[in-house]
């Protein structure tokens, strides 16, 4: 049949396992469908535990003012920012999946798509949560939308680069809602219709928006999908380049860069791909998603996070060079001095930073680690530490030590507010998780379907028999012939 | 919105390689096909059913280039009529700066708009509740409706699905429109049309 469309037998198959469509079904939503494991619970409690400490501590800030964090004169911006710039980036990789991967027509990504975009929207809500907390007066936090106002009207600087954010932020988290959401509505749809609870068709059937599955509906969400891609790939990159710009327009040594915004866009895949490695490493344990999330995937990510990190590292080794090569002092003196001087007071964070997310992630061009789950697990959580420390790096080492030697500080450590503010952080992130795998899909289902009778395991097997039988019959009638 | 209560031939097919044939087959003996219901988008049915492409993407083109002048009006009509704030000496009409805010909107008109126009075209939206002619049309059945007229024999239609594979066979009354109701409440007007409504 020529439906049974051809890929490569040399291609690993996408979904292991012997499964037909209605197999793929029950894998996915039979989590939903049972009361959530022990593990799941401590998991959740311990995240919403996380989340009332940040709460708190959120709660202290706003009380006693931004004196709360250890934040001082030279240095303004300190933990929050970095915090900032690091949740948005992990939001990339969830964006790169959905839409970039979407329109490269990489098949593997049905397998993460889902969960990842869930990461980018959650992971942009916590990112969120920095600059309107760093407000002090978050009571104000308004001030930043363009409205008439009884002021004069007095409008925004539309020409700052802080308000370029607000809008790169909002919209990316709008647009990423919606895309996320769209795709779940069909697998939405087929909850409700296996619901058994009244509770169950209740919600779902209101979550799922009455979709029937119509050839035409289904035409219409391809078209949307496709556009939304179309619209996110641009949009991920704008959003990064514009949080880059924060520091790019500025004129203080060390940020004062034309390379940052391929650079930050290039870590932000860096560090989102290892978020998505950390999570779907459990998810695929926790829902035994073995057959959906399989070593190829990991192996496909483990490929996007090599080539992303040694983008990040050319990126940190021209900044280093065009440092000095561009003979100003003052730009020199931050490179040369605060970060690559080892024995400076910031000088471990920088050498910490070049080792996570340049040298280690080389240990990816061996095969056999890029398929080692344990490995891969552990180097996700090493490269979201060195990403961490690269805003770290930037914001810190850049503003410790500025213009004027009397206003040098090296006394700047976190204090426990601002600590807690960024475990709190956390806790917002996995409580949504841990309740966005509990009651939606985790995996898309209906794409799956889609690519199952071209990629599954059990197809291809079948699909290589005909291709053997074909050639045997070549070979009998053309060669043979012949002879 | 009701569309009326018609009459249904259904056709349950079990692999979208036999589903193919049949839609054309139906098509090909003069049937109208209502609809066919599938789990995930099976790629060409549209067209196989006569289905024209649709224009959604026009649609997002024209919200996106909405975006881009809203943007762009709204800025340079505050910034060098209303309130000129003097940054610098620089120009008031600073285009260039104002480039990330611009594409931003452009975006967000877009996405927001097509989402918005899909749901309205294809009916969604929460407590939207419309006939399902089988609960496994969203599991791994692919589903077909055939709308009876007056002169349709449905019992010859039945046969002619089973013969072209169908492996579930039935006929259904029921509305073509959407209401507002819920899933966990019985159906109430397809209950009127058994009760002889």
């Amino acid at each position: 049949m020529s439906l049974l469309k051809y890929e490569s037998q040399i291609r690993e198959p996408l979904v292991d396992g012997d499964k037909d469509y209605h197999q793929v079904t029950e894998d996915i939503i039979r989590p939903i469908e049972m009361k959530p494991s022990r593990l799941w619970y401590i998991g959740f409690y311990i995240s919403v535990a996380l989340l009332l400490f940040g709460a708190y501590s959120v709660y202290r800030e706003v009380t006693y003012g931004i004196g709360q964090w250890n934040l001082n004169k030279t240095i303004g911006w300190g933990w929050d920012i970095t915090n900032f710039v690091w949740w948005v980036g992990i939001g990339h990789a969830g964006t790169l999946i959905s839409a970039i991967l979407l329109l490269f027509r990489q098949g593997w990504r049905t397998g993460v798509n889902r969960a990842a975009e869930a990461m980018t929207i959650f992971a942009v809500m916590c990112a969120g949560q920095f600059p309107i907390w760093h407000m002090g007066r978050v009571w104000m936090a308004f001030f930043v939308l363009p409205y008439p106002n009884s002021r004069g009207p007095l409008w925004v600087n539309f020409n700052s680069p802080l308000l370029w954010d607000v809008f790169a932020i909002s919209t990316y988290f709008t647009v990423s809602l919606l895309f996320w959401y769209s795709g779940l509505i069909p697998d939405l749809a087929t909850v409700r219709d296996r619901a058994k609870t009244k509770l169950r068709k209740l919600l779902y059937g209101v979550a799922s928006f009455g979709w029937t599955g119509s050839t035409k509906h289904w035409q219409r969400h391809e078209s949307l999908s496709l556009v939304l891609a179309g619209l996110s790939t641009p949009l991920v990159l704008s959003v990064h380049t514009i949080v880059s710009f924060d520091f790019a327009t500025s004129v203080v040594p060390g940020w004062h860069t034309t390379i940052f915004p391929p650079y930050f866009v290039a870590g932000a895949i860096f560090s989102g791909f290892a978020m998505v490695q950390t999570l779907m490493i459990i998810l695929r344990k926790v829902f035994a998603l073995h057959d959906y999330i399989t070593l190829g995937h990991i192996e496909a990510m483990n490929k996007v996070i090599v080539l992303t990190g040694s983008i990040v590292g050319i990126a940190y080794i021209t900044e280093l060079f065009i440092a000095w090569y561009g003979q100003n002092p003052y730009e020199w003196y931050a490179f040369s001095e605060n970060r690559a001087n080892l024995f400076s007071p910031y000088g471990w964070s920088y050498w910490l930073m070049m080792f996570c997310n340049v040298v280690s992630p080389q240990m990816f061009w061996f095969k056999k680690l890029r398929r080692n789950i344990a490995f891969t697990f552990f180097m996700s959580i090493i490269v979201n530490i060195g990403m961490w420390y690269e805003r770290f790096v930037i914001i810190v080492t850049s503003t410790y030590r500025d213009y004027l030697p009397s206003s040098w500080s090296t006394y700047y450590s976190p204090s426990i507010w601002e600590i807690g503010f960024y475990l709190g952080t956390f806790g917002l992130f996995f409580t949504c998780f841990f309740l966005f795998a509990k009651y939606m899909p985790v995996i898309a289902v209906a794409e799956i379907k889609a690519i199952l009778k071209t990629s599954g395991e059990n197809y291809k097997h079948k699909m290589t028999d005909i291709e053997r039988a074909d050639s045997d019959k070549f070979y009998i009638e053309e060669v043979e012939h012949a002879h | 919105m009701a569309g009326g209560i018609k009459k249904f031939v259904v056709g349950c097919f079990e692999d979208e390689a036999v589903l193919f044939p049949a839609v054309k087959n139906v098509r090909r003996a003069g049937y109208k096909i209502h609809d066919v219901y599938t789990p995930f988008p099976v790629h060409g049915l549209d067209h196989a059913m006569g289905i024209r492409e649709t224009s959604l993407h026009t649609a997002g083109f024209i919200y996106g280039i909405t975006g881009t002048t809203t943007a762009l009006t709204c800025i340079s009509w505050i910034f060098t009529k209303d309130w000129p704030l003097n940054i610098g000496g620089k120009p008031h009409f600073a285009l260039p700066a104002w480039i990330p805010i611009t594409f931003e909107l452009t975006v967000l008109f877009a996405a927001v708009g097509m989402v918005l126009t899909f749901c309205y075209l294809c009916q969604l939206s929460p407590f939207v509740k419309k006939h399902h002619f089988h609960p496994r049309a969203t599991d791994d059945l692919f589903v077909m409706a055939i709308e009876c007229t007056d002169r349709t024999n449905d019992s010859e239609v039945q046969a002619f699905l089973q013969n072209a594979g169908a492996t579930e066979v039935n006929v259904q009354h029921a509305e073509t429109g959407w209401w507002i109701g819920r899933y966990d409440k019985e159906q109430k007007l397809y209950a009127d049309v058994e009760k002889g409504y």
